[in-house]
């Protein structure tokens, strides 16, 4: 069920794309995107907000690295930050290079005299990498959609994506190796018992939903082979805000289109927000500085606690009996 | 330790069974050994705590007060605003899976919801369903579910298998630290007085006594000389060991266990003999005789309640700064905690040694310093005339304990020392340490008596680190720097690892330090012969391990 039920979703929405890109043609080419993205965007400044609004009452970093203390003792800025340039150090690393990840290990049990061991597993790491990758570089090709000239450093790009001239049109890496990491994430799910056991309905929603669009769009660009003159009209007039619907596009770019407003849509109300919630994880964008800097907590409230006079007064005769000093005799 | 526990061999087939339906209908089995005793309501009544009673995890009522759920979810809404942690972890999980495996406890136990992921799972399904727009219309469909009684003893039973040591958030690509979703849900179990005995037992003791034990001061002024008179046995020497004294450079705070615990006991020795060789202008105190605070694993509320003392009792004495003993949690509170919550110390000095005019601007804020940093710059300027030799029949390795490593990055100093003071140090295997260290499997309050199969699972991924040395070192002393590890480790080693024992740096550092007019040491801190220089098995001072695990 939990397969299932995010499966018929996508298929359910696949086919309303397929329907709406040949019928409700402004609606789909149209309203929606702009819907979408203006879900996505006003989407996201609400998350981020809403996550500000709420303080960060105590420094809490995790530190992955020696402190800073004794000066002959080298300290690790990148792992255990001492200051911003560590702390950004840090989140660019584990932003554009998941360094947590990297980390990452499979633990496993010998029998025999038992044996705990810990082996690198790179496996997810590589994956998760290459995928977000590999979309970010589509995206960013995508542009050539939505602004004439192309500049140059787009088709540099593209040139790049497709140095191998394999077919015609020439074969992107991007495009393969962003359906076969999606396909690793998507089978790992299934295939290991810790995995299939965390994983919900909206996991597989979120990357059927994204395979749904690699697909279509390759399927664009290899065999439906779709005008892409015509595509750049659509583009370029959503992008000046006087949209044109031109005649001839397909149906498969009609799924195309919805599936990725649907997309837009989706991540500032899933757990695909993590793309901005990363930015905020007090474990990882904190100084650890505690003990030279002193952190405010904006809540802070009186407590009741129990103080030396009172401690004394319920000690005092056998403090003076051991020959404790007090204050009062 | 319980004569039911299975044998090593046996409890070291994990088994790894999830239920094929899933995890979101709540099943929890409390089974015997792997949960802790509810709290005892005087102590709850002693620290105005709301809804004591009588009732245990077993019962089939926990005598919820009315309306319960309510409590609970409005405590969850409130600590969603007051903590962006909170609010952050619970949206962002994309369940990758990367910390699943990396738990102590789910490696030992095998047991699915002891994956951190889960675990937060088990509180983060409720905020979907109650505070999620997806949630509240799609239910279940979108991983929601509903408060009830079930859910909330899984609750019990799974964040009070939680020993908040942070290892899983190292492997986060968030940074997600489960540590502090078990910190809330353990708040908002507070809430409806639900406790567990381990952790309120030391509060209330500590609150009224100053320490954990509930020693009183005199009995704190008798273990400290103790103490003294069995340092002086060993090396001839009489040290002074001033308690509540004005006016004294260094306020010198221990966890409680040092003065009354073994092999914690050994430690204290090695402190005593160390400040005396440096004519150490310092005090302890017996208002602020515990370093730990159990607060950590209640409330934040409870965390400053308790570590209020500390800087209280550096007023009221009138020292320049403090300095701190080993303890691992302890640390976390300091490091982390202290300085926001009862700072700022304007009355006190940035920490400078005495001896050799270091200053610790590290600590410049704070105005407390970890004894291994004071003890390594000690050691850096040549002030201490070192013999290691005189721990040559220990073969050495090192446990990062999970705060110091963590929640503040304390892992060069430990190994500078006591590469100073022995000659046999052998590090275990890269990924169980530093800030991939494993928990002793009985932090957080969990280090009782009847959680010792839980426990003894929970601590086989550092056992069995500490089993590799062995076998291939020879190693038979493990070292730490925290208390808990010392009370816990023991059982543990006797457990998995027998042949090991447990012991702290600074008995390590006492051992090899050549005190001025001292008496030919034929005896280590411990009481063991030194003239064979060969690793005798007896244990002359305080309870025996397990006792010492068991009442500690
Ligand atoms: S590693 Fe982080 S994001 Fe991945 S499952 Fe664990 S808590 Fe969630
Ligand atoms: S903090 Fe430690 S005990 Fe708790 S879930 Fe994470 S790894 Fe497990």
């Amino acid at each position: 069920m939990r397969i299932l039920i995010p499966l018929l979703a996508v298929v359910v929405l696949i086919a309303i794309g397929t329907v709406g890109g040949g019928g409700a043609r402004y609606l789909f080419f149209v309203v929606l995107p702009y819907a979408g993205l203006a879900i996505f965007v006003l989407g996201i400044v609400y998350r981020v907000i809403h996550w500000a609004r709420s303080p960060v009452p105590f420094r809490i970093p995790t530190s992955c690295g020696q402190q800073k203390s004794l000066p002959w003792i080298r300290s690790n800025n990148q792992e255990n930050p001492h200051n911003m340039l560590g702390v950004i150090w840090r989140m660019i690393l584990e932003v554009l290079f998941f360094r947590s990840l990297f980390r990452n290990t499979t633990t496993e049990i010998r029998q025999g005299p038992p044996r705990v061991l810990h082996n690198p597993d790179k496996w997810l790491w590589a994956s998760s990498l290459l995928f977000h990758w590999s979309l970010l570089i589509i995206l960013v090709r995508h542009f050539k959609y939505f602004v004439e000239p192309v500049p140059n450093w787009i088709i540099g790009l593209q040139n790049l994506d497709g140095f191998f001239q394999i077919g015609l049109p020439v074969l992107l890496l991007t495009d393969i190796v962003v359906v076969g990491a999606l396909s690793y994430l998507v089978l790992r799910r299934l295939w290991e018992a810790k995995l299939r056991y965390i994983s919900l309905p909206a996991d597989y929603f979120a990357l059927f939903l994204l395979l749904g669009i690699t697909g279509s769009g390759i399927y664009l660009r290899y065999f439906d082979k779709s005008d892409i003159t015509l595509a750049k009209q659509l583009g370029t007039g959503l992008l000046s805000f006087a949209p044109v619907v031109p005649e001839g596009l397909g149906a498969t770019f009609g799924v195309h289109l919805f599936l990725v407003s649907i997309l837009l849509a989706y991540i500032p109300l899933s757990k695909l927000v993590h793309m901005a919630g990363v930015f905020m994880s007090p474990t990882r964008n904190m100084v650890n500085n505690n003990r030279w800097e002193r952190h405010v907590n904006p809540w802070d409230y009186p407590v009741t606690v129990h103080t030396y006079e009172e401690y004394e007064d319920e000690f005092r005769d056998v403090m003076k009996a051991a020959e404790l000093p007090v204050e009062k005799d | 330790m319980s004569e039911k526990l299975k044998k090593p061999q046996e409890l070291a087939q994990v088994e790894f069974k999830p239920a094929p339906q899933g995890w979101m209908d709540p099943t929890v089995e409390f089974r015997k050994g792997t949960w802790n005793y509810a709290a005892v309501p005087e102590t709850l009544e002693y620290l105005d705590l709301p809804y004591p009673r009588k009732w245990q995890p077993t019962d089939d009522d926990w005598q919820l007060p009315d309306g319960w759920e309510q409590i609970i979810l409005t405590g969850m809404r409130e600590r969603l605003k007051k903590y962006r942690s909170f609010q952050v972890f619970m949206d962002c999980c994309v369940r990758c899976g990367a910390c699943a495996d990396k738990c102590h406890y789910f490696i030992g136990s095998g047991d699915p919801k002891n994956m951190p992921v889960l675990r937060a799972e088990l509180l983060r399904s409720v905020y979907r369903n109650d505070f999620t727009t997806a949630g509240k219309i799609l239910g279940s469909i979108a991983g929601g579910r509903k408060l009830t009684v079930g859910v909330l003893k899984e609750w019990f039973y799974y964040f009070y298998q939680c020993t908040e040591c942070r290892r899983c958030s190292v492997f986060c690509p968030y940074g997600i630290d489960t540590a502090e979703i078990t910190m809330m849900a353990r708040e908002l179990m507070n809430l409806v007085g639900l406790s567990i005995e381990w952790i309120c037992t030391p509060l209330s003791n500590c609150f009224r006594t100053g320490n954990h034990l509930g020693i009183q001061p005199h009995g704190f002024k008798d273990s400290i000389e103790f103490a003294v008179d069995e340092l002086e046995e060993i090396t001839g020497i009489r040290v002074d060991a001033p308690i509540n004294k004005k006016g004294a450079e260094i306020l010198f705070i221990a966890p409680s266990a040092d003065y009354f615990a073994s092999p914690h006991y050994f430690t204290l020795l090695g402190y005593l003999a160390l400040f005396h060789e440096i004519g150490l202008d310092y005090t302890w105190s017996s208002y602020a005789s515990e370093g730990g605070n159990f607060g950590l694993f209640h409330s934040t509320e409870m965390i400053k309640r308790l570590n209020a003392k500390m800087y209280a009792e550096a007023k009221r004495l009138g020292v320049k700064w403090i300095l701190g003993g080993e303890c691992g949690h302890m640390w976390r509170v300091i490091h982390q905690y202290m300085n926001t919550l009862n700072g700022p110390a304007d009355f006190l000095e940035t920490p400078r040694s005495p001896i050799t005019g270091t200053t610790f601007d590290h600590a410049s804020s704070t105005k407390m310093v970890h004894i291994t940093e004071f003890t390594a710059d000690l050691i850096r300027n040549n002030k201490l005339n070192l013999d290691p030799s005189r721990n040559d029949h220990w073969r050495t390795t090192f446990h990062d304990s999970c705060n110091p490593a963590r929640a503040m990055g304390l892992l060069e100093e430990p190994r500078y020392i006591i590469k100073s003071v022995c000659n046999n140090f052998f590090e275990m295997p890269e990924n169980t340490i530093r800030e991939q260290t494993f928990c002793c499997g009985s932090g957080a309050g969990l280090g009782t008596d009847e959680n010792m199969e839980m426990r003894m699972r929970g601590g086989m991924p550092r056992a069995n680190a500490v089993q590799f040395v062995h076998d291939e070192h020879d190693v038979n002393l493990l070292l730490c720097i925290c208390a808990i590890d010392k009370a816990t480790l023991s059982p543990l080693m006797e457990y998995w690892v027998p042949e090991v024992e447990v012991g702290g740096i600074h008995e390590m550092v006492g051992n090899a330090l050549i005190m001025k007019g001292e008496k030919e040491r034929d005896v280590d801190l411990r009481g063991q012969d030194l003239s064979g220089k060969t690793h005798a098995d007896e244990s002359p001072a305080g309870g025996s391990q397990e006792e010492v695990a068991a009442n500690a």
